[in-house]
């Protein structure tokens, strides 16, 4: 299948960014080709400039980025000296591209029938009745639901899913030699990821055409890749089929890269008695009703249905789920963000979820939570310092001793004592996750809840925090309630898994009867759907 | 960058700081360049600019020297922009800042409160408000205030409506600090850049009300205001049209000068939207 | 059906604002210093003791302040507005005599401020960082600082005065008995004017705001779509940067009805155009409260019905709106 003419050719790119951009180069010197029937995967973590090639060879170069050496080569012209006009003609006819972010990337005030023959139209392809007839065909071909209604539905009366779909019928409308797809799968839950991913390699297959996957999933990779380019700070580390690169990398930044990702090895499980639960949630319901306007039926949601489950002191359970299972509402309702609706949280015998008012912030201290966003759980107004030691504070410790404490916790999260003094923007994303484990710590809680506290990092940042907490559960036995959506990241770190799904419990056990030994079929689906786990079983 | 070297890379604000330097400095000489009143008679009516020495814009229907109810009347400008707005702020940002923080019913409450006051004409309410509390400065201030803070109150109510569930802020309330902490300490110190930007918007559109109320013959009697200087030459604006079109042109100026520093307080307090905006 | 029960709804809330602006309008009454008998007669009859007497016995404002209360707003739903003693006629005739004229130039103002808007702030948001985008702009922000009566003066004095094109005074030429066609010429020509001052300010708004809304437009991820798909740069302004910047626009027109009503009275001033803005003048200059008052809420109302149309707008311009509901 693999004729070896390559549809892309990238010789020596390097692409300048504005002045004042924290480096040079956006790329630099880099080179690779996508041939027909094969998917060329380029891989890194967030600015490594994965993306910088694939916008070049579209033409659409954020602002102020400037090619200055190397060429494109597409069916042997050079696309870096197209008029803005002549690429124009290229772009949805020779080459398709579909984004990240389905939700925005359809305009909310046309339907999707006329978004697709738009592109018919832009090529000067077809009459008005043969475009609607060729998008719904597309539709079809794309496997959408009920393509009849599809093509007149508004954006937003789809899914995520379904519109990603149709963002690929876009691309694929007419036969483009050559798909781009920009971390098509990322904003997507795992089964839809592995929807769309099938999707791709199945249209990719039948059409037999050369596509360009840019991801930071090493787990996609191993999914879809024929072939495989690392990319980090602009530059190529290295490049190869995929199976060399995934089995046997030459270079250490794949290879550190690889070992990052949380593996399919669970660790033993703690033997032992269990001692008195910590936690003890009894039948907790939750719903939220969507207020009805004058003209809105209120909605309600289940998030939590009569959900029940206990929590040693110093044992780690995982809440796992997709979106809307309810899994962060959980969590949330367990800190007393969210007061359950009927249902009892006991901390270690008093009832958390009846207290009110004052006597629940004096009783707040008790349990904290480690957030998800890093740029959004500090105050950028606020140091460091302070930002961790507001906590005591509000608990009555006088501030010079709140501070010497924020120092000491600096240290323990591996910041050093001179971070006090700074404000949040001066660091990155991993270390304000330090910095939020420290807020949380500085209170002494029983228990500690984790919101998706590793997913919004770069997988080889993940792995540094995860190993920080699993480092303080064993000095500070502490016990954790960690929430996420990623099956691994959970088997890694926890007891106990929960798997959760509209609101409701659908299987607990140890991690490693629930990650080895599903009983659900629900579970199962979770863990099939995990991209790269059918390669990672192959090797093992 | 600095906030002044942000604030200076717009060309137009620096021009409208100038200016607006200018009309203040022209409020604090009034009283050492023209002690007497601006209302006395002080040579023959309708002289025309530069028509005798000393009276370089020349006088008005009654013989009053332009250019002192010019100097008077910046004074006057400034004084009811600045306080009317003050009071606005005043009303605005805890109203808004307890409906955002909130919710629920109080926000309900609240905004149905501020719609209302949205939906009648602005300016038809401050012609009733100070024709009924009779024209003083202290009317024309709380018609103006009155009339202009539903506004504040919505900006303030939209930013911490999104600031109030940003993590953060849910992890003070975790670690147990108390509503009024959090609204004073967390929420509103992120609120301020915005706020400011309004605030010098608003004392603009004050101006621009205060001129047009004292245009009607709604101004305050005793003092010397632009507006007021315009409506009474209004009827002889065929003889003499340029004793409309400076104090005209005073406003013009500063309100010119307001909006154009307002843009550049708005680059300079949130540097990522001015590189978008360019 | 969908649209009836909107329309049903909003006119409900409608009612409910007048309502509450009519009670408003009695503590107004009440606060004013002085006799509220006073202030119901104007000032000037204020010094015959007997006929205050019977104005209070006649208002029922011997009564206590609930019947008092009671009796004014049943007054008002009856479309009682009261007595303009000034000028000796009910206060809804005089209204509803000169309402006509104020529709004609807040709602031929409203198009044209919205229609140039739009158009001047697509072609700046087209020219960021050219010298025409700039001028438009500078254009804009000048006529967004300049009072709306002094505009108004000065285009007297140009237009009128000194060049002698358009008539600077009243809505049509007095005693020459036009009719038909040649009427409505020698309105418009009347009209010019008036229309045209009052629209620059809004006129400024809308660039502005349709500047800003269609560069905040252009950045959303649907534009790099259309883009991909390899569309015209003219199409993708039109179809998908316009449409989008358009919504909040309808939004903010729908607002600024209630200054456009407030630019009408001193616009009316200036040209003397026989509405109600030029009327509610005449009743500050004679301290006539209850015709004030009267103008007060019909200017009101006039917001409302606006707002109605706009809120209907909106919801034929977004299908996520339609849908909700």
């Amino acid at each position: 299948m693999n004729d070896n003419t390559p549809v892309l050719s990238i010789r020596g790119l390097t692409l300048a960014l504005p002045q004042g951009a924290d480096r040079d180069y956006a790329v630099e010197d880099v080179s690779y080709d996508v041939a027909r029937g094969e998917i060329m995967c380029v891989v890194g973590e967030s600015g490594s400039g994965k993306s910088m090639a694939a916008n070049a060879v579209m033409g659409l170069l954020p602002k102020g980025v400037r090619p200055t050496a190397g060429e494109v080569l597409f069916d042997g012209q050079d696309l870096l000296t197209l008029s803005e006009k002549q690429h124009r003609q290229l772009r949805g006819l020779r080459i398709g591209m579909i984004f990240q972010e389905p939700m925005t990337a359809l305009n909310p005030l046309m339907r999707v029938g006329a978004q697709i023959a738009e592109v018919f139209e832009a090529h000067g392809k077809y009459s008005g009745s043969e475009r609607q007839e060729k998008a719904l065909a597309l539709l079809e071909e794309v496997g959408i639901p009920q393509p009849e209604r599809a093509i007149r539905a508004y954006p937003f009366q789809l899914s995520g899913g379904q519109r990603q779909r149709v963002m690929i019928a876009m691309a694929l409308a007419l036969e483009p030699e050559l798909l781009i797809a920009d971390e098509p799968t990322t904003a997507l839950d795992v089964t839809t990821q592995a929807q769309i991913l099938e999707l791709i390699r199945d249209l990719q297959k039948r059409r037999g055409m050369a596509v360009m996957f840019i991801t930071h999933d090493f787990g996609v990779v191993a999914e879809v890749a024929t072939r495989v380019c690392v990319m980090r700070f602009g530059q190529i580390v290295e490049l190869g089929m995929a199976d060399e690169v995934l089995d046997n990398p030459r270079h250490d930044y794949t290879r550190a890269l690889l070992e990052a990702i949380p593996s399919n090895r669970v660790p033993e499980a703690r033997g032992g008695e269990r001692p008195a639960p910590l936690l003890e949630v009894r039948n907790l319901n939750k719903v939220f009703r969507s207020r009805g306007g004058l003209f809105k039926p209120a909605r309600e949601v289940r998030a939590l249905d009569d959900v029940s489950f206990t929590l040693a002191p110093g044992e780690t359970v995982g809440i796992v789920g997709e979106s809307g299972s309810g899994k962060s509402t959980l969590g949330r309702c367990v800190v007393r963000l969210e007061r359950p609706d009927s249902g009892t949280l006991a901390l270690a015998g008093t009832d958390f979820s009846a207290l009110r008012g004052d006597v629940l912030r004096r009783e707040r201290h008790r349990v904290q939570m480690i957030f998800q966003d890093p740029y959004a759980s500090l105050n950028p107004r606020h140091r460091v310092g302070y930002a961790i030691a507001q906590g005591p504070m509000a608990n009555g410790v006088p501030k010079d001793k709140a501070m010497r404490q924020a120092e000491e916790l600096l240290e323990l999260v591996g910041l050093g004592a001179v971070a006090v003094d700074r404000f949040p923007h001066e660091f990155s994303g991993g270390q304000r996750q330090r910095i939020g484990i420290a807020r949380a710590l500085a209170l002494n809680p029983e228990l500690i809840v984790a919101d998706e506290a590793v997913s919004a990092l770069d997988v080889s940042i993940q792995a540094q925090v995860l190993e920080l907490l699993e480092e303080l559960k064993q000095k500070l036995s502490l016990s954790l309630l960690f929430i996420t959506h990623d099956l691994r990241v959970a088997a890694q770190i926890c007891d106990t898994i929960i798997v959760m799904q509209q609101g409701r419990i659908v299987e607990q056990g140890t991690a490693q009867e629930v990650f080895l030994n599903p009983r659900e079929a629900y579970t199962r689906q979770l863990l099939d759907a995990i991209p790269g786990r059918a390669h990672e079983a192959a090797m093992a | 960058m600095s906030f002044f070297a942000r604030f200076a890379q717009n060309r137009g604000a620096l021009v409208g700081l100038v200016i607006l330097l200018a009309i203040v400095l022209m409020a604090i000489l009034a009283p050492l360049l023209y002690p007497e009143s601006p209302w006395r008679m002080v040579q023959r009516p309708f002289l025309a600019p530069l028509e005798a020495e000393g009276f370089w814009l020349g006088t008005d229907t009654m013989g009053r020297d332009v250019a002192a109810g010019l100097m008077h009347g910046a004074w006057v400008s400034l004084l009811i922009g600045l306080i009317s707005t003050s009071v606005a702020l005043l009303i605005g940002v805890p109203l808004g800042a307890v409906a955002g923080y909130y919710g629920g019913l109080i926000d309900d409450a609240l905004m149905r409160f501020t719609e209302f006051f949205q939906t009648i004409p602005n300016f038809a309410l401050a012609i009733v408000l100070v024709a009924i509390m009779q024209p003083s400065v202290a009317s024309i201030v709380l018609a103006i205030a009155i009339v202009s803070w539903p506004p504040v109150a919505r900006l303030v109510r939209a930013e911490f409506m999104s600031l109030r569930h940003r993590e953060y802020v849910e992890a003070a309330r975790l670690v147990g600090q108390t509503n009024r902490t959090i609204i004073l300490k967390q929420i509103l110190p992120n609120t301020l850049s915005p706020i400011i930007v309004l605030a010098s918007l608003m004392v603009a559109t004050a101006i621009l009300l205060e001129s047009a109320l004292s245009f009607l013959g709604l101004g305050d009697p005793n003092v010397m205001s632009w507006g007021y200087m315009i409506g009474a030459a209004r009827t002889v604006i065929r003889q003499a049209w340029w004793l409309s079109f400076f104090p005209g042109v005073a406003i013009l100026l500063t309100v010119l000068a307001l909006n154009l520093v307002g843009e550049g307080l708005d680059d300079a307090l949130n540097p990522k939207l001015a590189r978008e905006r360019s | 059906m969908l649209y009836a029960r909107l329309f049903v709804m909003r006119l409900l809330k409608a009612v409910v604002v007048l309502f509450l602006i009519v009670i408003f309008n009695f503590i107004l009454i009440q606060l004013a210093p002085g006799d509220p008998a006073a202030i119901m007669a104007g000032e000037a009859g204020a010094t015959d003791e007997e006929f205050l007497r019977q104005l209070r016995e006649r208002f029922g404002l011997d009564q206590p302040m609930y019947v008092q209360l009671w009796r004014y707003v049943s007054g008002i739903a009856t479309l009682d507005f009261g007595w303009s003693y000034r000028q000796g006629m009910p206060v809804l005739d005089l209204i509803l005599e000169r309402l006509p004229a104020t529709l004609l130039l807040t709602g031929t103002a409203f198009v044209l401020s919205l229609a140039l808007g739009i158009v001047l702030g697509s072609m700046a948001a087209a020219r960021v960082k050219k010298p025409s985008g700039s001028l438009i702009m500078a254009l804009a922000l000048i006529f967004y600082a300049t009072p709306l009566f002094w505009v108004a003066l000065m285009a007297v004095v140009l237009f009128s005065v000194f060049l002698g094109w358009l008539p600077a005074y009243g809505m049509y030429t007095v005693g020459a008995g036009h009719t038909g066609f040649a009427l409505a010429l020698d309105v418009a020509k009347h009209l010019i004017l008036p229309a045209t001052t009052l629209a620059l300010f809004f006129m400024a708004i809308y660039t502005r705001m349709t500047r800003a809304s269609m560069l905040e437009a252009s950045q959303q991820d649907y534009v790099k779509t259309a883009r991909a798909k390899g569309l015209a740069p003219r199409v993708i302004q039109r179809r998908h940067v316009l449409r989008n910047a358009l919504l909040p626009i309808i939004t903010l027109a729908g607002l600024q009805a209630g200054q456009m009503v407030g630019g009408a009275i001193l616009t009316e001033t200036v040209f003397a155009w026989p509405g109600i803005g030029r009327l509610m003048f005449e009743a500050l200059q004679q301290r006539d409260y209850n015709l004030l008052l009267g103008i007060f809420f019909f200017s009101a109302a006039l917001v409302i019905v606006f707002n109605i149309i706009t809120d209907l707008v909106y919801r034929l311009a977004d299908p996520r709106i339609k849908e909700a509901s």
